[in-house]
């Protein structure tokens, strides 16, 4: 049994590369290699993480594009480097950098456009982790009402799908998401 | 929470970016944690051995004496460090339990001292890792056995719990696999073996012979013909008894065809046919010859002992696992016989009045030697038939003595294994527990957070609970994390409780569904969050409701705390102490009057019951005032109190 054991870059390339300062990143990364002693988070063990902070429901569908997200390269692991940068978009980042970050990760297949099958799919994801016991009732079409209030929303030209700048045009459009990005700032 | 999570919370916090287009409603805001102070190492001295560690890897664990604010009565400012008065040996393990998550037994030290040392730290016994928890059990196991507190033997041996309602069938059921749950179960046990125990010597006795009267010249009669009618009596009663308890069997199982083709059930059945058999047949001269031979299948009866040992049973099993053991003995018995028979008959074949007279006359011979019996009635004579006879017996000697001992092992490896399934049984249930726990302690955290009106939109922080502010950061940090959630998909966690009432409510046509239902008229963006609106008064209308209660409940619980009662004896997680699972309050249908109350109401309700809003309409007012009072100590008032004042 091989263990693939990474070690990541130095820590004053990771401080420039990243919004964060270097003892910052030293918290983070006990973390991670406490998690994970090789260096590498795969795919069961990043749901697993996940699952443990929604207990009451079934987080791993949300895990696993959300682990898409963060695995740019598309390797099939979520190195430090990978990890910490975006973390820094998502907690340091500018609203650009993170609303094209949240575009990124709708976008499942990564072909640049946002359509109703993605969106269904992380919309059921989100509800599921809301799990069985609800109030009210979880309706049977409730996700779909919410990807379509989603896409009258965001779809200017109503052509079906959701480009970049349309996405970024109707987020700097309405001030709840504006104020709810500065919501995370004080994470670290 | 379970190990180590706590340092990933910052990355499922900003995980939840990907939540902020879809969220209908404004999210709440973030809580506002206190000046963090950067990680910082801290010092702790356990009877003059200081440890060190970072600050973070405690948090770990927030439910444990180090995690929490406990820590803080023990800290020292003089000297800067945390000191206990606790075994410093013992602390190792604790703290290698906060830095790798995973609990270890010392072997060295008693499992009594290792226990309390637990108890005193938070930790639950169940925390002990995989690695250690059997040699922890088996040890605890002991010890308790040693001190004649039989107490987890007990639990063993007590069998699933009965759900409640269950029919007279299953009840029937249960009491014949296992007699030791109730007194009737047990008595009717004891009867059927004393039962069988009495039709086994009656069937013994019946052959002894017995002196006759006295009559020239003495004729023997065995007993069962000399007291016919006692014997036929005797037989009647427990073959009754068998048949009783056959049928009442065969009403209470399961599932019947499976019975019928069970062994017992079969060994019942012929134990207690003879006796009917003989009841139909004439006495017959012809037939009386098979008559007699079906009383030998009374002596199956015995056979029913087996229910009552397990021994016998696992003897039963043994030999039909070494089933394969037992066919290699017989088929390599019958070559060696056949071949030895053959042998000696040749040998043989030349003395005159020899008693080898055939083969198969040579078998009872070469059984009889290879057996090491001996019987002596068959000897060979000539010098060629010696050599052979004695070549047969010490061939004989192995080829019996190598498939014993495979019997026999597999004999005792079955046995010890029914005693480990006893016991894997108990660590399962133990295992479910725990994991339930952990569980539940998390959900039921941030339930009763809600419920303490912990939610609240309003700014002014200092009037929330003491209960409320006393969580930990990370407890927050969570909760907010939880309560985004909730708002981007405008729904809320509640618990199994709620749930299925409002799932009832639903059903029965109430008010309720009346607003989820104009919720699924998708028309617009627009209904949509008006739909929203009931509901969020609604929630508001509950909270008024729950946090009247739990609020002077939460009181309650920080005047116990200031007492330093905190920590309850029992091994608890501290958030489950919090929350009272049962406790919360049901949503009956009053609460839909609550709506129509509130809804009509212009301005809004106080959201915190201990703010006093003089602009509040009375029904606000009358529930702070009456809050004021409970807030003193009084016991938790009822919701009706609120109703009426509302309304």
């Amino acid at each position: 049994m091989t263990m693939v054991c990474h070690r990541p870059e130095g820590l004053e390339q990771l401080e420039a590369q990243t919004n964060f300062t270097k003892r910052e990143l030293q918290v983070l990364y006990r973390g991670f290699k406490n998690e994970c002693p090789s260096g590498v988070v795969n795919e069961e063990t990043f749901k697993q993480i996940y699952a443990q902070f929604f207990p009451h429901g079934d987080a791993s569908m949300y895990a696993h594009y959300l682990f898409h997200a963060f695995d740019i390269t598309q390797t099939g692991s979520v190195k430090f480097e990978d990890f910490v940068t975006a973390l820094s978009i998502l907690l340091r980042g500018t609203v650009h950098e993170k609303l094209r970050w949240t575009f990124n990760l709708y976008d499942i297949n990564k072909d640049g456009y946002i359509n109703k099958e993605e969106m269904m799919d992380i919309v059921k994801a989100i509800y599921d982790m809301m799990g069985k016991y609800t109030y009210p009732v979880l309706k049977e079409d409730t996700p779909r009402q919410h990807v379509d209030v989603f896409f009258q929303k965001m779809d200017k030209n109503k052509d079906g799908i959701v480009t970049l700048d349309e996405f970024l045009e109707s987020c700097q459009e309405d001030d709840n998401i504006m104020r709810s990005l500065q919501l995370f700032q004080n994470v670290m | 929470m379970a190990a180590g999570v706590a340092t990933w919370l910052p990355f499922a916090r900003a995980a939840a970016v990907g939540w902020l287009p879809l969220a209908q409603q404004p999210l709440p805001p973030a809580p506002g944690v206190k000046a963090s102070r950067g990680d910082e190492v801290l010092v702790v001295n356990v009877s003059g051995r200081r440890f060190e560690t970072w600050k973070n890897t405690l948090d770990r664990y927030p439910d444990t004496l180090l995690g929490s604010s406990e820590k803080e009565f023990f800290y020292d400012a003089d000297s800067g460090e945390y000191f206990f008065d606790r075994d410093p040996d013992m602390f190792r393990h604790v703290l290698n339990f906060y830095r790798t998550g995973r609990l270890h037994c010392p072997r060295q030290e008693c499992i009594q001292a290792f226990d309390e040392e637990l108890a005193f730290y938070g930790l639950v016994p169940e925390l002990v890792g995989d690695c250690c928890l059997e040699e922890y059990r088996d040890r605890k196991k002991e010890n308790a056995e040693r001190l004649a507190e039989d107490e987890e033997a007990e639990q063993a041996g007590d069998g699933p719990a009965l759900p409640a309602g269950s029919s007279l069938r299953q009840r029937l059921w249960r009491a014949f696999e296992n007699p030791h749950t109730s007194t009737a179960a047990l008595v009717f046990y004891y009867v059927t073996g004393f039962f069988i125990a009495v039709s086994v010597i009656a069937n013994v006795v019946e052959t002894i012979p017995c002196r006759g009267p006295a009559r020239r010249p003495p004729r023997e009669q065995p007993c069962g013909d000399r007291f016919p009618l006692a014997f036929f009596c005797m037989d009647t009663a427990c073959v009754l008894i068998f048949t009783g308890e056959y049928l009442l069997r065969l009403f209470a199982a399961p599932s019947r065809c499976r019975f019928l083709r069970s062994v017992m059930s079969l060994i019942d059945v012929v134990a207690i046919l003879p006796y009917y058999i003989g009841l139909f047949v004439p006495k017959n001269e012809d037939v009386s010859g098979a008559f007699v031979t079906l009383r030998v299948f009374r002596v199956f009866r015995i056979f029913k002992f087996s229910r009552h040992s397990q021994g016998l049973r696992i003897l039963g099993y043994t030999l039909k696992s070494c089933a394969s053991e037992l066919g290699f003995l017989l088929f390599s018995l019958t070559m060696a016989i056949i071949i030895f028979a053959t042998v000696m008959f040749y040998a043989e074949k030349g003395t005159n009045k020899t008693n080898f007279t055939s083969i198969p006359a040579a078998f009872w011979y070469t059984i009889v030697t290879m057996t090491t019996l001996g019987y002596g009635d068959m000897v060979p004579s000539t010098i060629a038939g010696k050599i052979f006879g004695s070549i047969c017996s010490l061939s004989g000697v192995l080829v019996i003595a190598l498939p014993v001992p495979v019997i026999v092992s597999n004999f005792s490896r079955i046995y010890h294994q029914n005693q480990r399934a006893d016991k894997r049984r108990a660590q399962q249930k133990v295992r479910l527990a725990r994991i339930r726990l952990a569980k539940s302690g998390t959900t039921n955290a941030f339930l009763q957070y809600k419920q303490n009106g912990g939610l609240e939109d309003s700014s002014s922080g200092e009037e929330q609970a003491l209960c409320v502010r006393n969580r930990s950061a990370f407890e927050q940090q969570h909760h907010h994390l939880l309560h985004c959630l909730e708002k981007t998909t405008c729904h809320e966690f509640t618990d199994e409780l709620t749930f299925s009432e409002a799932l009832g409510a639903v059903s029965l046509g109430g008010r309720t569904s009346r607003s989820t239902s104009v919720s699924s008229q998708a028309v617009g963006p627009g209904s949509l969050l008006s739909s929203c609106c009931p509901r969020r008064a609604k929630r508001r209308a509950i909270r008024l409701a729950n946090s009247t209660a739990s609020v002077s409940r939460g009181s309650m619980q920080e005047l116990d705390t200031l007492a330093g009662l905190r920590r309850s004896p029992a091994p608890q997680s501290r958030s489950s102490l919090n929350a009272k699972p049962h406790d919360s309050l049901d949503l009956n249908c009053d609460s839909r009057d609550f709506v129509a109350a509130i809804i009509s109401i212009p301005t809004p309700p106080a959201n915190t019951p201990d703010e006093s809003q003089p602009s509040s309409p009375g029904g606000g007012g009358g529930a702070s005032s009456t809050l004021r009072n409970s807030s003193l100590g009084t016991p938790c008032l009822l919701p009706e109190t609120v109703k009426i004042s509302s309304l």
